[in-house]
């Protein structure tokens, strides 16, 4: 599964080298051209295919983010430490104990945590700080671990994406679902044939400010735009009556309006004529936090109508993510036929 | 002018949802402008055409306004939501919002474990009088806006919703007023500033202007223990020289104060410290515009009711128009 391989691979924000190959490699047969820019965006052409269309749109984009959230290397302590820094938002509780893997050699290390034998009581209740994290090669001294590791290095999780066995939702396990899922459902849609061009932008630094969608929309200059992510799940039990997020195995959820962009109101209409017909499970997205792609491209040049489909994922930003792989076919189903209908224009 | 001020003013349009605000002003601008274009993100653009001998000038006021956007509904039809805009959350316990379909909700909070202090957003909710879930019209992503009626006190009104509404009322005005121009004058009416300078941003790359005016509010200092502050309602328009955006161009404020000058009109200089406006958007755009600001000295900014000085809007009209009217050399 294109998914699995591209949740294994290390691709932290600025590094996403590893994730593209993979992606061009899966996409390569159903694309009539592709290049990469200045910033590792891979922009990929799928040309109009079939009937022509009323005029508009000629071009549409639509985005998924290669990135994910990860660590960098600051400094090599004279025991052999790794401390490092965060790239993207990454708390600082998910990273106790944690197996990562660093570096272009891909070296394993596992970040540090005292025993709870050794625990003070008020240490069990204390948030750790990063900067006094740090990343334990099993090196002795600075010497051996340089010879690993340098400052700079990247560092991801080394989490292994497995089916969860039995699971009702059938839900899969692993890392970066934000937005690997996006890729995966992005490259399930260029063996579809569309009546405009559509350009299959793989981003990069998404999780570092959206920055590779910024130039990539500027690029391609869409008419119409889509990002697809990874979303925020909150639908873990709880006693007060208050909003989950999105709730895994309901479906793709649609943004109205996130930290970075208010999606069109015809896209939204679009999006849920398009669920309807097809009887589609979907939900929308319960909160305004967050920001994707969509809120870099519809800025771009005079404006640009962008939406966001989301795959519902619980856990994102940590070493292991769950999604349901019926809400990632229900997200190919329902923009496939979405971009099908944008054929005929955007609805009033 | 007070009764566009009240219509524009009363209004309904939280950011993403401006259509009723820009019909009203499509209606007032339509029959002045030699050219009216609505672009992709919903900024209106009127064009009033010069003789050629002049620049290609950009004023912007927005539309938008701050408000509420619902994101669950609970078992009992109570709504849970998030921010459009700076809202804060001491000015809404108890406040009204309306929705687009003309339901009425009143800003409610839960218990909390300590009354004194200021509650975080998700401790309050909407009450719109449902009496359980099923009967609600609204809903997940429905946006409201606070309801107020506009307020005439003679010199002072009071309203919602005058951040940037009375920069539309400004602009429209200026335009009814402006007989001959030089320049090819922009009067481009804004979507999103509340989140983001979006609609500035995308409508300056579209017109691409030699010169950038913003109007738009600002805070002032002349109320009991406030912030300290050299803007005052009543002191004339205030030409901005920095906020938290931008530094204006020098040959901007220039001339603004010498067109006041010139005009005999009161001025007062802002400093903001915090907030920004379209003119940050503006200044920025493409290979960076010479972008100033007039601002409305405005009491009680993102609040249910705002205050301003009606002079302060009759002052920024001439002042606009008497810019505009003659030839624009920046030193």
């Amino acid at each position: 599964m294109l998914l699995e391989r591209l949740s294994n691979a290390f691709g932290p924000s600025g590094c996403e080298e590893e994730v593209r190959d993979i992606i061009l490699d899966a996409i390569k047969d159903d694309i009539d051209e592709h290049r990469v820019d200045a910033l590792g965006n891979l922009i990929a052409l799928r040309k109009a295919r079939g009937s022509s269309l009323k005029g508009f749109p000629r071009r549409v984009m639509v985005a998924a983010h290669m990135d994910e959230v990860g660590l960098m290397i600051t400094h090599i302590e004279k025991e052999g430490w790794l401390r490092f820094a965060r790239v993207g938002g990454v708390d600082a509780r998910v990273l106790l104990a944690k197996a990562v893997v660093i570096g272009d050699k891909r070296v394993p290390g596992v970040i540090g945590i005292k025993p709870i034998h050794l625990m003070r009581e008020d240490e069990r209740t204390k948030m750790p700080r990063i900067e006094d994290l740090y990343i334990d090669t099993g090196s002795s001294d600075r010497s051996q671990a340089e010879k690993l590791v340098k400052v700079g290095d990247y560092a991801v999780f080394s989490t292994r994406f497995a089916a969860v066995k039995e699971s009702p939702l059938r839900a899969v396990k692993g890392k970066a679902f934000d937005d690997r899922v996006g890729c995966a459902v992005l490259a399930e849609l260029l063996k579809q044939d569309y009546a405009f061009d559509l350009y299959a932008t793989f981003t990069t630094q998404e999780e570092v400010g959206l920055r590779g969608a910024q130039v990539a929309a500027y690029a391609v200059d869409p008419d119409v735009a889509f990002a697809l992510e990874g979303t925020i799940c909150d639908d873990m039990p709880r006693k007060r009556d208050v909003s989950p997020g999105t709730r895994m195995g309901q479906g793709p959820a649609i943004t109205i309006m996130d930290r970075s962009v208010i999606v069109d109101k015809r896209l939204v209409k679009l999006l849920l004529q398009s669920a309807d017909k097809l009887e589609i499970p979907h939900q929308f997205k319960q909160s305004v936090t967050g920001g994707t792609d969509a809120g870099a491209i519809h800025l771009a040049r005079e404006g640009i109508p962008a939406a966001v489909v989301s795959v519902p994922s619980r856990y994102i930003h940590s070493p292991v993510c769950m999604l349901s792989l019926s809400d990632l076919e229900h997200t190919v189903t329902l923009m496939d036929e979405a971009l099908h209908r944008l054929e005929g224009g955007l609805p009033e | 002018m007070k009764e566009l001020i009240k219509n524009l003013t009363e209004t309904y349009g939280p950011s993403g949802s401006e259509t009723r605000v820009r019909q009203l002003i499509e209606e007032e601008v339509r029959a002045l402008s030699d050219q009216v274009r609505v672009d992709s993100m919903g900024n209106l653009m009127a064009l009033k055409k010069g003789d050629g001998s002049g620049r290609k000038v950009m004023l912007a006021a927005h539309m938008d306004e701050i408000g509420v956007i619902v994101t669950h509904v609970d078992q009992k039809g109570f709504l849970r939501f998030g921010a459009v805009g700076g809202l804060r959350p001491l000015v809404l316990i108890g406040s009204r919002v309306l929705f687009a379909n003309g339901v009425t909700g009143t800003i409610g909070v839960e218990k909390l474990d300590s009354p004194n202090k200021v509650p975080p957003l998700d401790k309050l909710y909407i009450d719109v009088g449902a009496v359980s879930k099923d009967a609600l019209s609204v809903g997940v992503g429905d946006a409201a806006c606070f309801v107020r009626p506009f307020v005439d006190q003679g010199n002072r009104l009071t309203a919602k919703a005058f951040d940037d509404r009375i920069g539309c009322a400004i602009l429209i005005q200026t335009l009814r007023t402006l007989i001959d121009t030089p320049h090819d004058v922009y009067f481009v009416f804004t979507v999103q500033e509340e989140v983001g300078l979006r609609g500035a941003r995308t409508s300056a790359y579209g017109v691409d202007p030699d010169v950038g005016i913003a109007v738009d509010v600002t805070t002032t200092g002349d109320t009991p223990e406030a912030h300290p502050m050299a803007v005052s309602l009543g002191n004339g328009p205030a030409i901005k020289v920095k906020d938290s955006g931008m530094l204006t161009h020098p040959g901007v404020k220039n001339l603004l104060i010498d067109t006041a000058e010139r005009l005999g009109l009161p001025y007062q200089i802002e400093v903001l410290e915090r907030g920004t406006t379209d003119g940050y958007a503006m200044q920025v755009s493409r290979a960076g515009v010479p972008t100033g600001v007039i601002s409305i000295a405005t009491r009680y900014v993102h609040t249910p009711s705002e205050m301003i000085d009606y002079n302060d809007v009759l002052n920024s009209v001439k002042l606009l128009a008497g810019l505009l009217s003659n030839l624009i050399e920046l030193a």
